[in-house]
């Protein structure tokens, strides 16, 4: 299994291949990921020079760990299958399809890596794969599409598309996506994959920003499409556990394996009724804290 | 590859160059012109002629307009005006005359 299908995503920043000056140091933002996009960001004409400033990009500037996704055109043009071998070829590290509406059009893809990885003599199994949801299709399609390829991490939510479908539009409320929102999440955890949720484009609200951050954080989403360096931080903060947090779940961690070995299935700490129930979410905390580079613990 | 048309890629903004092939009958002609071409001209060139050299482009104009462009950059907007001259979209040879 590739080791990176549960890696941290708290914010995965998009950026217009067709614009050198955008793609040659985004690493110095600290960004999980950037996606480097082919498709919407790029004007028709200059489809071709976006590839080969991709793959060039991918092959020589040292992203410093930050994860390589690339957006490639909808699977109803005649240029995906180009941007697949191009970005493969340049080893990127995952595939983001647009307008992904069932399990079938990740197939498609999958097939086309795995062509791509085989010509261009990249490890079996190593370019990864995400869905972007954008219509009431794809969404009512969330679980389909969840579990349609082992190498698929997770889904995204493109909020723009999605709501156009809906026939409505972006309030800044988020009454909206309420209905996808809920969905995705549940339907990418029951399938064990992550999920993301859309940008926000209203970069002169930074306060409306934190706010939908910190719902999508709340909701469980794992992390959120950026538009601009600026967003990053505020994300990151909502996304890190607190000190009080990480101690709690040390304390739970610790003392469920302790009355594991004596026999005990419920007791207290710090006053609260904690159970088995309470490991796997502890551990999170613990994981998560530890990828943020505030937990240095043994847990 | 020869230069079929004529064909530009890239801008002049900044981090950008914007490359222009002719077809020629007199070999390789290059001409370069850079806001760093005190300091990196030479390197400019080299890079642009490694890449023509890949493509096996024997002869043509080439103008670069260089705007501070990285290597990886340059490259790419040789390789794509180059390709634009042939009118040739898919099926590229990533990895091996596109390195």
């Amino acid at each position: 299994m590739n080791p990176n299908l549960k890696r941290l995503r708290r914010s995965m920043m998009f950026l217009n291949c067709q614009k050198p000056a955008l793609i040659k140091d985004p690493y110095i933002y600290s960004p999980d990921s950037i996606m480097l996009d082919l498709e919407d960001a790029v004007a028709e004409r200059e489809k071709d020079a976006a590839r080969y400033s991709l793959f060039h990009a991918l092959r020589e500037i040292d992203y410093r760990g930050v994860e390589r996704v690339v957006r490639i055109n909808g699977l109803d043009t005649d240029l995906w299958q180009e941007d697949i071998r191009c970005a493969v070829a340049g080893g990127c590290d995952a595939i983001r399809i647009p307008k992904t509406e069932t399990g079938a059009d990740v197939k498609r893809v999958e097939a086309a890596v795995q062509a791509a990885e085989e010509e261009f003599h990249v490890e079996k199994g190593r370019t990864l794969i995400m869905a972007a949801l954008e219509s009431a299709r794809g969404v009512m399609n969330a679980y389909e599409i969840c579990t349609s390829s082992p190498l698929l991490f997770g889904i995204a939510l493109s909020g723009g598309d999605y709501t156009k479908d809906l026939q409505t539009s972006i309030s800044g409320t988020g009454v909206e996506l309420m209905g996808a929102r809920q969905h995705m999440i549940i339907a990418a955890r029951a399938a064990g994959v992550q999920c993301f949720d859309t940008v926000y484009t209203n970069l002169n609200d930074m306060e409306g920003f934190r706010k939908d951050v910190e719902t999508i954080h709340t909701m469980g989403f794992d992390g959120k499409s950026i538009i601009n360096p600026r967003q990053i931080p505020i994300v990151h903060e909502i996304y890190t556990p607190k000190p009080k947090d990480i101690i709690f779940a040390e304390k739970v961690v610790r003392e469920i394996d302790t009355k594991k070995a004596q026999g005990i299935g419920v007791f207290t700490v710090d006053g609260k009724m904690i159970d088995i129930a309470f490991y796997d979410g502890a551990k999170r905390t613990l994981a998560l804290a530890k990828a943020s580079g505030v937990y240095k613990g043994d847990l | 590859m020869i230069i079929g048309k004529s064909a530009m890629a890239g801008t002049l903004e900044s981090s950008d160059a914007q490359v222009t092939v002719e077809p020629s009958e007199n070999g390789l002609e290059l001409e370069i012109s850079s806001s760093v071409m005190n300091q990196y001209g030479r390197q400019i060139r080299a890079t642009v002629m490694q890449t023509l050299e890949r493509l096996d482009v024997q002869s043509g104009k080439v103008t670069v307009v260089d705007k501070g462009a990285l290597d990886c950059t340059l490259k790419a907007r040789v390789e794509c005006a180059v390709y634009r001259s042939n009118d040739i979209k898919d099926a590229l040879p990533w990895g091996g005359a596109i390195v």
